[in-house]
């Protein structure tokens, strides 16, 4: 039969040696290979306790932003409900108060703010849409449950620590973010 | 009391209490043992969760095991589906009995000597009992009522009487040489002297490939290939019962190694020592203590080897395997035999020419 293409390699068909046929050199060759991977060095590393970094543009968790007298950003507007595909999130607005020019940037903000983890894909078509700069993706991952209703994450687990109150914890959660400081 | 020398009773019962809770040990950190040697070899790193180093795992496993619910398929041979692995341990601890694992220890004003029972048809008994193995093997095939699990343990059975004849063979060479059934004669013969692998090389490659056989072990496990019928003779057992069927077979492979080691490696013997003269440095019972240590180094040393050519070598086929063992162990074992027995001869009677 006609080779089909130019590239055919002869196949080499020669009957098996002594050597070869007893297998145990072969044998012998094999083992010294896993022996000496033993020795080699080990990519695994010591998950929880040693974490590889991600990159900056990593998309977790949401976190509600604050500003940086401490006053909530999101004016409950539904920009980022309307742009979810997977309409995650839910929300209530609500009118501010006299009292409260402190808590709250705008006129309205978000009473209740829900997102449902079990359904948000992280694709950051809310951190998108959001014209007031209030919602981003961060670096966390969204952790285990045991029941449905523990994923549905809440306002007071998304927001961001005061920066008035804790600034350590306002820094740490803002994380590298300062450098993906894009324009809106 | 009644006439019945208790001491005697007492020293052989805490004997072999230990001896079964030590095998039981040490089958147990074998699991451990295989998984970490398993992940060096694959460049990852084992268990290490589970305490340090991952030395509580086992633990984990067994309490997994006991905590798991027991399936019993309804349509299994009740009592036999029990007896399978029950069968299959208790050949596999009963072979025990006849290792030598020290000389003698001195407590109490007698000489206990460190083997449960030195019957004087030694190897010849530890054989009768591996193929009394086979029984637990087919029961538990037979009885999950699964046409894979009698694939799988006939296929197992098939494979373990085959070898066992070759294994047979290869140490009818080696007994030509030793002149003797028992043990623990054939290991003081071997103690600061020559070792039996300088005398029959090539019998023991063929005792060691037939070890592997017999233990349903890498490369000839597919009796219990995982992609091959789904699990094998032990498809049908959850809990404990597996766990039994599994811990037989780290028993099987331990005692095998330490059968090897009596053999062919001079079983107790501390290598490139005068053992003589150290008995009388140290006295009988720290003799006994470094006996037995060197003897757990070996038989650690061997079942490292098991699982190091595990992750190695691909598993036969089954008609290559039963071409193994037939067409190439079995004359390969006789020739051995031949020509011990020629060689002996001719030591004996000079030459006859």
């Amino acid at each position: 039969m006609e080779a089909l293409t130019n590239r055919v390699k002869p196949v080499d068909r020669r009957p098996m040696s002594f050597l070869e046929k007893i297998y145990l050199p072969a044998i012998m060759k094999g083992m010294s290979i896993t022996f000496g991977h033993i020795f080699k060095k080990r990519p695994t590393i010591n998950y929880p306790e040693k974490i590889r970094p991600f990159s900056p543009v990593f998309r977790g968790l949401q976190i509600l932003n604050r500003d940086e007298e401490g006053r909530e950003n999101c004016t409950a507007c539904g920009l980022c409900a309307v742009a979810c595909p997977a309409e995650a999130i839910t929300m209530e607005g609500a009118e501010r108060k006299l009292g409260e020019e402190h808590l709250y940037r705008e006129e309205k903000y978000a009473a209740k703010y829900e997102i449902n983890m079990l359904r948000c894909i992280f694709c950051g078509l809310c951190e998108e849409a959001c014209p007031k700069d209030a919602i981003y993706l961060s670096e966390t991952f969204a952790p285990a449950n045991y029941q449905r209703k523990g994923f549905i994450y809440g306002k007071d687990d998304l927001l961001i620590p005061d920066p008035k109150t804790e600034p350590e914890a306002y820094a740490k959660a803002k994380g590298n973010r300062a450098n993906k400081e894009t324009v809106k | 009391m009644l006439f019945i020398d208790w001491t005697i009773v007492i020293e052989k019962f805490v004997l072999i209490a230990v001896v079964v809770f030590g095998s039981l040990g040490i089958a147990m950190y074998s699991t451990w043992a295989e998984r970490k040697v398993a992940a060096l070899m694959q460049d990852r790193r084992g268990p290490n969760r589970a305490g340090p180093f991952g030395l509580f795992q086992p633990l984990a496993d067994g309490l997994k095991l006991f905590m798991k619910e027991e399936i019993i398929p309804t349509y299994s041979a009740g009592f036999l589906f029990i007896l399978g692995p029950c069968l299959a341990m208790i050949t596999a601890v009963m072979t025990s009995a006849v290792i030598p694992w020290g000389d003698k220890v001195h407590f109490f004003g007698r000489d206990i000597s460190l083997q449960i029972a030195d019957i004087n048809i030694g190897i010849l008994y530890v054989f009768g009992v591996v193929s009394l193995g086979v029984y637990g093997i087919m029961i538990g095939g037979w009885a999950s009522n699964n046409k894979y699990s009698l694939m799988g343990a006939l296929r197992a059975a098939s494979q373990i009487i085959s070898y066992e004849l070759s294994m047979g063979i290869a140490l009818i060479a080696l007994l030509m040489l030793t002149g003797t059934l028992s043990l623990k004669t054939m290991v003081s013969q071997q103690m600061d002297h020559i070792w039996n692998i300088a005398k029959q090389p090539l019998g023991f490659l063929i005792f060691l490939v037939c070890a592997f056989a017999e233990c349903n072990r890498t490369p000839f496990d597919l009796a219990e290939a995982e992609n091959e019928l789904v699990a094998g003779y032990h498809t049908e057992y959850s809990s404990m019962k597996l766990g039994f069927y599994l811990f037989a077979e780290y028993i099987n492979m331990f005692i095998s190694s330490a059968v090897m080691v009596s053999l062919f490696f001079g079983g107790y013997d501390i290598p490139f020592i005068n053992d003589a003269h150290l008995l009388q440095h140290v006295g009988t019972n720290w003799m006994a203590f470094f006996h037995i240590i060197c003897l757990l180094g070996k038989i650690i040393c061997f079942i490292l080897f098991f699982m190091w050519v595990r992750w190695t070598i691909p598993r036969f086929r089954y008609d290559q395997l039963m071409n193994l063992g037939w067409k190439l162990l079995i004359p390969l074992a006789l020739a051995n035999m031949t020509i011990t027995g020629v060689i002996v001869l001719w030591h004996h009677y000079g030459s006859p020419f």
